[in-house]
Formats: structure tokens, C-alpha cells, sequence
């Protein structure tokens, strides 16, 4: 009986100093300083508006967002997700890619086996490359559906005509993403898709060949086209693509937020 | 002092003209002394910019009624009770502006100019929690989905690239398949150039040439119908590129066949 009220007294004490630490933590001047007004994370969050409304204004993620959006917009079946999904694809493409470099050579006596090493002598590595492939698949599915998810809306009417030229300009970069990416594996599928894609980009009228040759840093598909494209694919594209999200989501919430309702 | 501006002052003066004749041919016919003394006394304030003397009159009268306060001497016969609350402490100096005015008029503010007559209210929700939550749900959802199809399909690694051996077929990714299946109908460039080229311009330019304002469903069939026929056309192409091309990239069945296809 005794050993019993002890061990719950003890228990007791060590709840009351952990909750006392927590206080302390949560107080501290230096967490003040991290989690802004509003934060979850702050001692003392209560759901009223106003701190529905710092939780937006005071994160650098979040306050892509305005504080209030339409009540239509947060309806799933107005936007399917999917411009949000395509972002969040981006991302974990990037998370998945910067894995990846880690591992990867973009010469053509070190790709391959490369990528051979990575799938079976690698943690996780075989998974990570999954994830990156499918993950690149799924996002220019994800784009094109968005793009004809706008469309269906009447989306791109004005305000939004420039947006939509953006979003035209994402989509072809995303294509170009993927497409650069492709080659990278250096195996017979890369290597003749590839062949395939740029021997079409040849035709282009009047400079076709020079076209073709800048691309592929040569005559044919060999060790130059490797590494130009391995710079395209993981800085080159990215840090474009990123500048036109910028302005794509910048202008969202410059044209009055997302369209409709219908 | 801040003057009051010009084209105020020109206007007030007209006005005061105005009433002043008006006032004039009704009280000079209607034989009323009162009636011809006020546009004697508008016509001097005219003159010397001052308020009317009979106007200046009535409020004092008014004003000795109200408080029985300081009573001018001239107006002896509106003040009966003046003598009984001479004590009285006399009212503070009214400060007058230029031309004795009391009151000035600053600016004239029109309604549209200070509050957005078209703001019409919409119906808004927090960000936090309604927008974030479904975001955070299908972020976490296409994750888990993305992890578990990673578990168990492989992406595809073959032999190591020999630029000396065409596999047969060769294809090129999923989503330029629409644009292979075109090559084995007309000419490279017209598949491979024009035709995709063409397509991103009139995408560019949809917003552009589109002139119906409406984003009804019902009111744009028009727009509908042909973005959907272009999207099944494409959709088709790229399945028969994907699924129903084999060797030499002639038609077969993939249920027959086998599936010639690496994504």
C-alpha cells in the first residue's frame, strides 16, 4: 500500500518537473524568438481568430497563403489538389534528387554502375530511386491534369490570362525535367528514348542540326550529353522552374486568389 | 491663417448675390420693413464681406434669451431680464476668421473617393486550420501512396547503354509517345516540330483568343468540347504509342503480344 501512493507520488513529481521544464522551454526568450506569435509551437495557443491569423502571417511556408481564403476554394473537388500536389512532387523530387547526387557520377564509364551500386549496396538507395522515378512520372501527370483542371474552370480568363502563360511555361519545363532526367540512368532505355526524343528535335526548320547539337553537346548521344544534361537536370532547370513557381504563386494571390466559384 | 480658397469664396459670393437680389424684388413689393432691411443689410454684408447685420442681430437676441447674459446696450427691448443676471460672466471672445466669418469650410469629400463602393462581402474561412489541413492530408496521403508503389515496383535499370544496339522498338518517354505515334503519320517535322510547337502557342495564346467572359461549364461548350477533343486525341495517340506498338513499331495487341513499355 505504501510502495503503491510512493511510486504514485514519484510519478507524480516527475510529471510536475517535466511539465515545470516545458514551461521553462516555452517561456524562454530564445524560444519566443523562434516560434513567432501564433506559432503551435508557443506556450499558450488558443484557437481564436486572431491567432488563426498569425499562424499564416507568421510562417514562411504558410504565408504563401493569404489569412482567409474563399470557402469555395477549400473544397477538394474545386481543385483536385493538384496544383498543390505538383508542388509538393516538386519538392520531394528535390529531397529525393539531392539523396541521389550523393551516389552518382555523370560520366559514361561511372553512371551506370553507379546506379547499379546505389540500387544494391546503398540503404535505402534502390527505395530512394523508386521514389524519384515514380515521383517524377506522378508530377508531370499532376501538372497536365492542373493545366486541364484550369482549363475546365475558365480559370485562365482575365485576371489570370498571365498566369496561365506561366503555368504553359511550368508545364514545359516540367516536360524538360523529366526528360533530361531520363538519360541519366546511362542504360539502353535512357539512351534510346533519348535518341528518339532528340532525333525529332533535329526537324526543327532551318537549324535543326545546330538545335540538335547544342543539346546534345556533339554529332551523337555520348559522354558530352551526359553531363550537360546532368547539369540541366539537377541546377539548371530547377533554379528556372523555381523562379517561374515564384511568380506563378505570386500572381495566385495578385489576380484575387484562385478562380470560381463556378 | 490658411486662406480659403478662391474659386469657394467666388462661388459664395455669387450665392450671396443671388439670395440678396431674390430676397430684394419679393420683400421690397411685399411692402415688409423687415424684408427691406435684410437686403439692405445682405447688400452691405456683400460689400464689406461680413455677416448681415440682421442675422448678426438675431443669434445675439438669441443668445441674451438663452443664457441672459451680456446684453448689447442698443438692444434694450430684447433684454427684459438683463438687469436681474448682470453678474453673469460675460461668454468667451467668439474668434472670427477673415471677414468675420465663425466657421470655414475645409473640403468637399466625395463618397467614392474614401470608401470602395464595389466591394461586394465573400464568403471567406481561415487558412488555418480549412486550407492547410486538406493541404497537409494530400500531402501526407500522395507520400504514403509514392513510399508504398516504391516498396514494390522497381524503376527500370537495363544493361548499360550500347549506342551500337537499337532495341526494338525503341520508344521515347510516356509523355512524348503522342508525338512518336505522330512521326509513323507524316513527316518528322511536321510530327515532331510543328504540330508540338503549334500546340504550346495556341495553349499560350487560349487566354488571348478566348473572348467569352463567362467560366459557366453551360455557357463555354464551345471551349469545352474542343480542349476535350484535342485531350482524348492526345490521350489515344499516347496509349496506342504506349501499349500497341511493338517491334519495328507496327501495331500489335498487348494482350497478345506481351506490352513493349518501360515507364
Amino acid at each position: 500500500m505504501a510502495k503503491t501512493v510512493e511510486g504514485r507520488t514519484r510519478s507524480q513529481q516527475l510529471a510536475d518537473r517535466l511539465s515545470q521544464l516545458g514551461d521553462t522551454i516555452q517561456g524562454s526568450q530564445a524560444w519566443n524568438s523562434i516560434f513567432r506569435p501564433g506559432s503551435i509551437f508557443r506556450k499558450g495557443y488558443t484557437d481564436s481568430p486572431r491567432n488563426r491569423s498569425y499562424v499564416v502571417m507568421n510562417s514562411v511556408l504558410y504565408h504563401l497563403h493569404p489569412v482567409k481564403v474563399k470557402r469555395h476554394a477549400v473544397k477538394v473537388s474545386y481543385t483536385l489538389c493538384l496544383g498543390g500536389l505538383s508542388f509538393f512532387l516538386f519538392i520531394l523530387l528535390t529531397v529525393t534528387g539531392i539523396f541521389l547526387m550523393f551516389f552518382y557520377r555523370p560520366t559514361a564509364a561511372q553512371a551506370w554502375t553507379d546506379i547499379a551500386a546505389l540500387e544494391t549496396s546503398v540503404t535505402f538507395g534502390l527505395l530512394v530511386r523508386n521514389m524519384h522515378r515514380w515521383a517524377a512520372h506522378l508530377m508531370v501527370l499532376s501538372v497536365f491534369l492542373h493545366m486541364a483542371r484550369v482549363f475546365y474552370h475558365g480559370a485562365y480568363k482575365a485576371p489570370r490570362e498571365f498566369n496561365w502563360v506561366v503555368g504553359v511555361i511550368l508545364l514545359t519545363l516540367t516536360l524538360l525535367l523529366s526528360f533530361t532526367g531520363y538519360l541519366l540512368p546511362w542504360d539502353q532505355l535512357a539512351l534510346w528514348a533519348v535518341a528518339v526524343g532528340t532525333n525529332m528535335m533535329g526537324y526543327t526548320p532551318v537549324f535543326g542540326d545546330q538545335v540538335r547539337f547544342v543539346l546534345l553537346g556533339g554529332v551523337e548521344i555520348g559522354a558530352e550529353t551526359l553531363i550537360r544534361w546532368y547539369v540541366l537536370h539537377v541546377l539548371f532547370l530547377p533554379f528556372v522552374l523555381t523562379i517561374f513557381l515564384a511568380v506563378h504563386f505570386w500572381r495566385v494571390r495578385k489576380d484575387g486568389g484562385i478562380s470560381g466559384p463556378l | 491663417m490658411t486662406e480659403v480658397p478662391e474659386h469657394l469664396l467666388r462661388r459664395a459670393k455669387e450665392r450671396r448675390e443671388a439670395l440678396g437680389s431674390s430676397g430684394g424684388d419679393e420683400g421690397g413689393e411685399a411692402a415688409a420693413p423687415q424684408g427691406a432691411d435684410e437686403a439692405a443689410s445682405y447688400a452691405e454684408a456683400e460689400k464689406t464681406g461680413k455677416i448681415p447685420a440682421h442675422l448678426l442681430e438675431r443669434s445675439r437676441a438669441a443668445r441674451a434669451k438663452a443664457g441672459g447674459g451680456e446684453a448689447p446696450a442698443s438692444e434694450g427691448a430684447a433684454t427684459p431680464a438683463a438687469g436681474a443676471v448682470a453678474t453673469a460672466p460675460p461668454p468667451p471672445p467668439t474668434v472670427a476668421g477673415p471677414g468675420g466669418h465663425t466657421q470655414r469650410l475645409l473640403t468637399v469629400v466625395k463618397a467614392g473617393s474614401i470608401q470602395d463602393v464595389k466591394a461586394k462581402p465573400v464568403d471567406k474561412v481561415h487558412t488555418w486550420p480549412h486550407l492547410l489541413v486538406v493541404e497537409f492530408v494530400a500531402a501526407l496521403a500522395i507520400t504514403a501512396f509514392l513510399l508504398i508503389f516504391s516498396i514494390f515496383v522497381d524503376a527500370p535499370l537495363l544493361s548499360l547503354a550500347n549506342a551500337n544496339e537499337t532495341p526494338n522498338p525503341s520508344k521515347a518517354p510516356w509523355y512524348f509517345m503522342g508525338l512518336q505515334e505522330l512521326l509513323t503519320m507524316f513527316h518528322p517535322m511536321v510530327a515532331g516540330v510543328t504540330i508540338p510547337g503549334m500546340g504550346i502557342f495556341a495553349l499560350i495564346l487560349a487566354p488571348y483568343t478566348d473572348r467569352n467572359p463567362s467560366n459557366k461549364p453551360e455557357d463555354r461548350k464551345f471551349a469545352i468540347s474542343l480542349f476535350s477533343v484535342h485531350l482524348m486525341f492526345w490521350a489515344i495517340l499516347t496509349i496506342i504509342g504506349s501499349f500497341f506498338r511493338g517491334p519495328g513499331f507496327n501495331f500489335v495487341f498487348p494482350w497478345i503480344d506481351g506490352i513493349f513499355f518501360h515507364l
